[in-house]
């Protein structure tokens, strides 16, 4: 079953078209990263799927409710980590996640001893009666993301959770969403870090000026550039004309350069073969080379690769 | 009928919300409170002797002038004190969290208004308290003075209204000052600390419909304290419109509000 889907999303403020017509469908149980610039629409979204914003076209459901027709029951199954960490900084962690708990509607019991467990759970069992304006921004995400869980919801929206984390706090809130995906959550991420989704994503789509321009696993993802790379480091600068033209013989494809590594890098598609005729044709060739190495791209490239390409035309669209 | 019980659940869990910040920030509520007895301090005593007032004799007649003009003016200032708690959840996210969650949507104003009017009554009992204790006194009875309390609330309750929709729409840093500027000359250019026959021409009438000066107006008659009078419809008619001007001011900035609410675009 799918937990989350999008057909056709539009919206526009005044001339800006921050969604051009989103498709998405999120299964049940599984991590969605929802990857792209700033500005390419992904809070947007979120806030759709979360009814906070109305769509201008097009239709969303979230654990099978409509977003616009049956908000109330959307709400009741979901939660929502937003940009900035959304908790009382007067309170402390402890009556923040009680007031919460109390709006949920659990009894008052009920309440302060989920509290007490999620604070247990992130680490704040310490510091829980503490105001939060004491809090570092690690503290404050990590109660942010238990004042989303109280009820345990079946759909999880994180948008940009690590943004402006340092990378122990990211480790934690990777860990936190890893243990909620073990017990069956479906988390739809939003970030621009191409590293998190490959470390928490199932299925990731790319947006970018409110458009989807790639979707799929983030290893398809990767092998969208041509599958592998192959990268040489030639010794001295004047031979990287001379081996970028080789490369391109051998691959038929047009290689980039990059002159102040020396570096001439292709995409190929048979690997062995490429990688064989590649150290044949330098040693023939007498350039004298420092490196040659073949590669899987990372997932930076291929985000490259893909605004670029959806910059020069806007209506390419590639689905791996 | 469910539906309903859970709206004033969810009301009464925010209204303990701000209960608790005063607990946890007692130094600023008693600054809050005692900011209007401050002014009473000031006019009263270091201005107030070079003033007279129709009806009163010397300093000690422009205190009793004074306390309804300062109780009046406290609750239009409590609109920045409503305009920043709504104006802080907003721009941290905490309105959102409470918009994408299964609660009365009521409730966030709900809270927010009892809230409010329980500061507000507090702070009126402080203000009256230090007001009969520098010899202000009402005259006509505790029917009237509570009319008088009532109508200094109806005020606040406007001001309430004021105070969310600027909350939910102004945007930026500066807003707060952006408010005070604002409230500032509302409070002033009024009948609270001078006549407004003694003001230049329009702004005079300016000064009379203002709706404070209505509220100043009717407190006055209902303690059966001195006042400027005037002859202008809206002065001969204080009471009148220290009920038609909330009222309208609710009318026009409850649905405004709601909407807005409704409709938050980050
Ligand atoms: N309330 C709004 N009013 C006007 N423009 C907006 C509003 N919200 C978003 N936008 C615009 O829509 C585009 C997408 O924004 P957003 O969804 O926040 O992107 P992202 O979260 O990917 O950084 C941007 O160009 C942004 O300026
Ligand atoms: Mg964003």
């Amino acid at each position: 079953m799918e937990a989350v889907t999008a057909h056709a999303l539009r919206r526009r403020f005044g001339s800006v078209e921050a969604l051009a017509g989103v498709d998405l469908a999120i299964p049940a149980g599984s991590v969605h990263g929802l990857l792209g610039p700033n500005g390419a629409g992904k809070t947007t979204l979120v806030r759709i799927l979360t009814t906070l914003l109305r769509a201008t076209d097009g239709t969303a459901t979230v654990a099978g409710f409509d977003v616009r027709r049956e908000p109330d029951r959307v709400r009741a199954h979901i939660g929502l980590v937003g940009q900035h960490a959304a908790v009382d900084e007067i309170l402390s962690g402890r009556q923040n996640l009680e007031m919460f708990g109390r709006l949920y509607h659990l009894g008052r019991v009920a309440a302060r001893a989920r509290a007490d467990a999620l604070l247990a759970e992130f680490g704040l069992a310490d510091t829980g009666t503490r105001a939060v304006s004491t809090y570092s921004g690690g503290m404050r995400r990590r109660l942010d993301l238990a004042a989303s869980l109280i009820t345990a919801p079946p759909v999880l929206f994180l948008d940009e959770p690590t943004t402006g984390l340092d990378p122990r706090s990211r480790g934690e809130v990777w860990d936190a969403v890893r243990a909620l995906v073990a017990g069956g959550t479906t988390v739809l991420l939003t970030t621009q870090y191409l590293e998190e989704v490959d470390r928490l994503a199932d299925q990731v789509t790319v947006i970018d000026h409110g458009r989807v321009i790639a979707t799929g696993t983030p290893s398809a993802l990767k092998g969208q550039l041509g599958g592998d790379r192959i990268d040489v480091v030639v010794a001295d600068l004047v031979d990287l004309p001379a081996t970028a033209a080789l490369l391109a013989r051998i691959t038929g494809d047009t290689p980039d350069t990059d002159e102040d590594h020396r570096r001439v890098g292709v995409a190929v598609t048979d690997r062995m073969a490429a990688l064989t005729a590649t150290v044949r044709a330098l040693a023939d060739s007498g350039i004298a080379v420092d490196d040659v190495t073949l590669r899987r791209p990372t997932l930076d490239e291929v985000f490259l690769h893909l605004t670029a390409t959806d910059s020069n035309s806007d209506a390419e669209k590639v689905t791996a | 009928m469910n539906r309903l019980r859970w709206a004033f659940a969810d009301g009464a869990t925010l209204t303990r919300r701000d209960l608790d910040h005063w607990a946890r920030q007692p130094a600023q509520v008693v600054i809050g409170l005692l900011f209007p007895v401050m002014i009473v301090l000031m006019f009263g005593y270091l201005l107030g002797g070079g003033m007279t007032v129709p009806g009163g004799s010397g300093a000690a007649g422009y205190r009793e002038f004074l306390i309804p003009g300062t109780l009046a003016l406290t609750m239009v200032f409590g609109l920045e004190g409503t305009f920043q708690a709504i104006k802080t959840d907003v721009s941290r996210g905490v309105t959102d969290r409470f918009r994408s969650m299964p609660m009365a949507s009521s409730a966030v104003v709900v809270g927010r208004s009892v809230a409010d009017l329980l500061n507000a009554v507090v702070s009126l009992s402080v203000l009256a308290l230090s007001g009969l204790a520098i010899g202000w006194r009402w005259h006509s009875g505790l029917a009237a003075a509570l009319a008088a309390f009532g109508l200094l609330l109806l005020l606040r309750f406007a001001m309430l209204w004021i105070g969310i929709y600027l909350g939910l729409v102004v945007r930026g840093e500066g807003a707060l000052v952006a408010v005070q500027i604002l409230v500032w000359p509302l409070g002033f250019l009024s009948n609270t600390f001078a006549a407004p026959s003694t003001m230049p021409g329009w702004l005079g009438t300016i000064a009379e419909w203002n709706p404070l000066s209505s509220t100043v107006g009717a407190a006055r008659e209902l303690f059966g304290n001195p006042g400027w009078g005037g002859d202008s419809w809206v002065a001969q008619h204080a009471i009148l419109m220290a009920v038609v001007w909330p009222v309208l001011l609710i009318a026009v900035f409850f649905p405004l509000s709601v909407a807005r609410y409704r409709n938050l675009d980050r």
